[in-house]
């Protein structure tokens, strides 16, 4: 086997931080290669490179033997190098044929609809996906939508896929599914640059694994040469994950009772449809589902940034639906924001500012009307050590930090008034495993004080070993509860379909 | 009477209609362009100029598209190539038009020319009621007919308008699709411009074939709020642009009729249909119907981390 796609000492910095220092790896022709890292080990940077999207200040790229230059997307497609971006390029409002065809070349002005149609068809059949070419992209689901990008590079016969982080957003079926289609498309000669943290896929799917940390490629090993352990040494430098002891002795005290909630969407569809659950004080409740099957509008409706149509919202015994009583209820209610960097933070603001947009008006950080700058500063040193956040120099805006530490500068703010009731929504998305971890370990000591949580996540592994007790959620219903303890990842799987119904608990 | 309220309707309505077609163009890439009055300002001198220094309507018509396809194509590189923003690029636009075409159209005022003729389709113009109004017309009324399939045949049937709406929509998946953002914005933007001045030459050419100072009278920002109106479709903006070209034809009507109603008061209506109709859509808008390009006003950085 050949190398298709060699990299040698790749640099790149952004103003004040060096994203890539020193990278350099290479991949060979039919094989699955895994680019394993902790979020800001530069992994997306790198392949943001690779695609021409971003130009390095430093270091060389070779197809096939040749220097290339990418000066745009355009020059990196011509050389056979796609990718699927962890946010998809899709335009939501067009159809799933319109999205393709623009991703294909030399399609002249005038274009024949049906034959175009046909063609992609053809693909789609080949690897027996199921999607409706007229369909608005909308209104499919997110692994669906998935595969619309993939069908976008095999159309244009890219040589080279790049997956970021592809199962992020998959129920375990659909990740076996894509797995099985990855393997296919190795089988005639493409090569595949896998982007993940999940281990258990690394394992399986990866011929080679290159680790990066901290912008510099450390190591290439091929299967039959890493296991987990090592894979985890090499990107952390820690030797085992810890595992939290479950927190078994929760009371039977009901903080929070929604009785058959409904919320509806912009579009008027219930995003909730009679929905029902209840929260024990001190336990971290997961809640399992295919992303978009109204976890958001839970937690909207829940931290008051929606209003729910129908049902009722009780906190012990006190009806807070829509009332202004949850408002004041809201104080105690922290909300960790599925999406950190456009709802959690103000971007632009310093990580000082950030870390105090909860509690601004108490008295502690302000003279009269005036700023208590040095207060506010002190509050920032004692969370950036308590909660080890790596910032820049000092007035840094947050957007420059890496995904790990903006989420600890928002965990740091959200915990910061000790709330009885944590909504997390997908608090570890994007993550590296030791930033994931530290997440974990708060949520975790969070329960032992008595801190109830909500922890919506797409990872199984995560909810299976963080909660105390599994909903699973399948269109806006509550398909039934799991003890973490008993189940499998193929009845919890099966449940988010929303075909079996689990043990009411 | 009904033919002739009518005529006056698509007559008033021809203006906003070209305006409210180069503005549909502007910003399904995602580019907003308040400079629509100044264009329509500075397509209306230099149609009128032109006309007037050549003799030929057809220079006049050309001169007023290449004048405003270069003044768009200042707004296009502040925003576009600079990134700079939408809003103050656009209001300078309008206010630059104001006054250029002041300073420079005042060897043109009391001067008269030829303006366009009507040209009766056989045939056609002979259906009633509705015959005369659509088609017995000037040259540039049918163009305006033609040109609002021609966008929407270029949106919804070509790859290249395939390629503007994503990039109204969703410009870094056009740009992965290896499509040049700015090239694309570029014409949207200098050729939307180009129509606009059509419409500002529609006034000076054959509404009143003379130059007055100011003469698109707010006309500009009545097409701005038609596109939102017309939901960023061309067949909508036809029924928009003439809706208030009935207005304006009506209030003229009533005022020929020698009502008692305050002329200010009578000249007052289309704008206030302008609040009105911004009010209806907005209320749609937020029920969710929103056909907004969703990148519209947002400047495109590839290498912005966002």
């Amino acid at each position: 086997m050949s190398d298709l796609l060699t990299i040698q000492n790749i640099r790149k910095t952004f103003p004040g931080v060096v994203a890539l220092d020193d990278v350099s790896f290479s991949v060979k022709r039919g094989e699955i290669h895994t680019l394993l890292g902790e979020n800001g080990a530069g992994k997306s940077t790198l392949m943001n490179v690779l695609t021409g999207l971003y130009h390095p200040d430093k270091g060389r790229i070779s197809i096939a033997g040749e220097q290339v230059h990418f000066t745009s997307p355009r020059d990196s497609l011509a050389r056979g190098i796609g990718m699927v971006h962890q946010h998809f390029m899709l335009v939501p409002a067009h159809s799933v044929f319109e999205n393709i065809l623009l991703a294909l070349d030399q399609v002249p002005n005038l274009f024949n609809r049906k034959t175009y149609k046909a063609k992609i068809q053809t693909l789609i059949n080949e690897f027996s996906l199921d999607l409706n070419l007229d369909a608005p992209v909308w209104k499919l689901s997110i692994g669906a939508q998935q595969w619309i990008e993939l069908i976008k590079l095999l159309m244009r016969d890219c040589q080279l896929l790049i997956l970021d982080e592809p199962t992020a957003v998959l129920t375990p079926q659909e990740a076996d599914r894509l797995f099985s289609v990855l393997r296919r498309l190795k089988d005639r000669g493409k090569s595949i640059i896998f982007i993940s943290h999940k281990m258990r896929e690394v394992m399986d799917i990866s011929d080679r694994v290159t680790i990066l940390k901290k912008g510099r490629s450390i190591d290439t090993l091929s299967r039959g040469h890493f296991d987990e352990s090592l894979l985890a040494s090499l990107m952390i430098g820690r030797d085992k994950i810890p595992q939290w002891q479950k927190n078994l002795q929760m009371s039977d005290e009901i903080v929070l009772d929604i009785q058959n909630l409904s919320v509806r969407n912009d579009r008027g569809l219930a995003d909730l449809d009679s929905f029902s659950l209840q929260l024990k004080k001190g336990e971290i409740l997961g809640i399992a589902g295919v992303a978009g099957n109204g976890q958001k509008a839970l937690a909207e409706v829940l931290t008051g940034l929606k209003n729910a149509s129908q049902g009722r919202i009780m906190a012990r015994n006190e009806d807070i639906t829509n009332s202004n009583a949850r408002y004041s209820y809201i104080a105690g209610i922290a909300h960790i924001p599925e999406d950190r960097k456009t709802i959690g933070i103000a971007p632009d603001m310093s990580v000082d500012e950030n870390l105090i947009m909860k509690s601004f008006k108490s008295g502690s950080f302000r003279n009269w009307i005036f700023q208590n700058k040095k207060a506010i500063r002190r509050n920032a040193e004692e969370k950036i050590e308590q909660f080890a956040i790596k910032t820049g120099p000092d007035g840094t805006p947050v957007r420059y930090l890496s995904g790990g530490n903006i989420q600890k500068v928002i965990i740091a703010r959200e915990l910061s008034e000790h709330p009885s009731v944590l909504v997390a929504l997908y608090p570890t998305r994007g993550l590296d495993i030791g930033s994931a971890e530290y997440v974990h370990k708060v949520i975790a000591d969070g329960a032992d004080r008595g801190m109830s949580t909500i922890l919506i996540a797409e990872d199984l592994d995560e909810l299976l070993k963080l909660s105390d007790r599994i909903a699973v959620m399948f269109r806006g219903k509550l398909i039934g509860y799991v003890d973490p303890r008993q189940t499998t990842r193929e009845e919890i799987g099966l449940m988010m379909s929303g075909e079996v119904s689990g043990a009411v608990a | 009477m009904l033919e002739i309220l009518l005529d006056a309707t698509v007559r008033a309505g021809t203006p906003i209609l070209f305006a409210t077609l180069g503005a549909i163009l502007n910003e399904r890439s995602g580019i907003i362009n308040l400079g629509i009055e100044g264009l329509m300002l500075i397509g209306a001198l230099a149609g009128f100029s032109g006309t007037y220094l050549s003799g030929s309507l057809l220079v006049g018509i050309l001169f007023a598209f290449a004048a405003t396809f270069v003044a768009g194509s200042i707004h296009a590189l502040i925003t576009v190539q600079l990134r700079g923003n939408q809003i103050v690029s656009g209001l300078a636009l309008t206010m630059f038009g104001v006054g250029i075409t002041a300073l420079f159209g005042k060897g043109m005022v009391g001067l008269t020319i030829d303006g366009f003729t009507r040209i009766a389709i056989p045939g056609l113009s002979s259906i009633p009621v509705i015959g005369k109004a659509l088609f017995n017309q000037d040259i540039l009324i049918y163009f305006s007919f033609l040109l609002v399939f021609l966008i929407w045949f270029f949106l919804y049937r070509t790859r290249s308008g395939m390629g503007l709406r994503t990039i109204g929509e969703n410009p870094a998946a056009a740009d992965t699709c290896g499509l040049s953002v700015s090239k694309y914005r570029f014409f949207a933007v200098t050729v939307g411009s180009g129509f606009v001045g059509i419409g500002g030459a529609y006034l000076s050419l054959a509404i009143t074939p003379m130059w007055i100072e100011n003469m698109s009278a707010g006309r500009g920002w009545i097409a701005v709020a038609l596109v939102i109106f017309a939901g960023w479709s061309s067949p909508r903006a036809l029924l928009g642009a003439y809706l208030f070209g009935g207005i304006t034809a009506m209030q003229l009507r009533f005022q020929a009729m020698g009502t008692t109603i305050s002329a200010h008061i009578l000249q007052m209506l289309p704008y206030f249909f302008t609040i009105l109709v911004l009010v209806i859509s907005t209320l749609r808008l937020q029920k969710g119907a929103s056909q907004q390009p969703e990148a519209l006003g947002l400047p495109y950085d590839r290498e912005d981390r966002k």
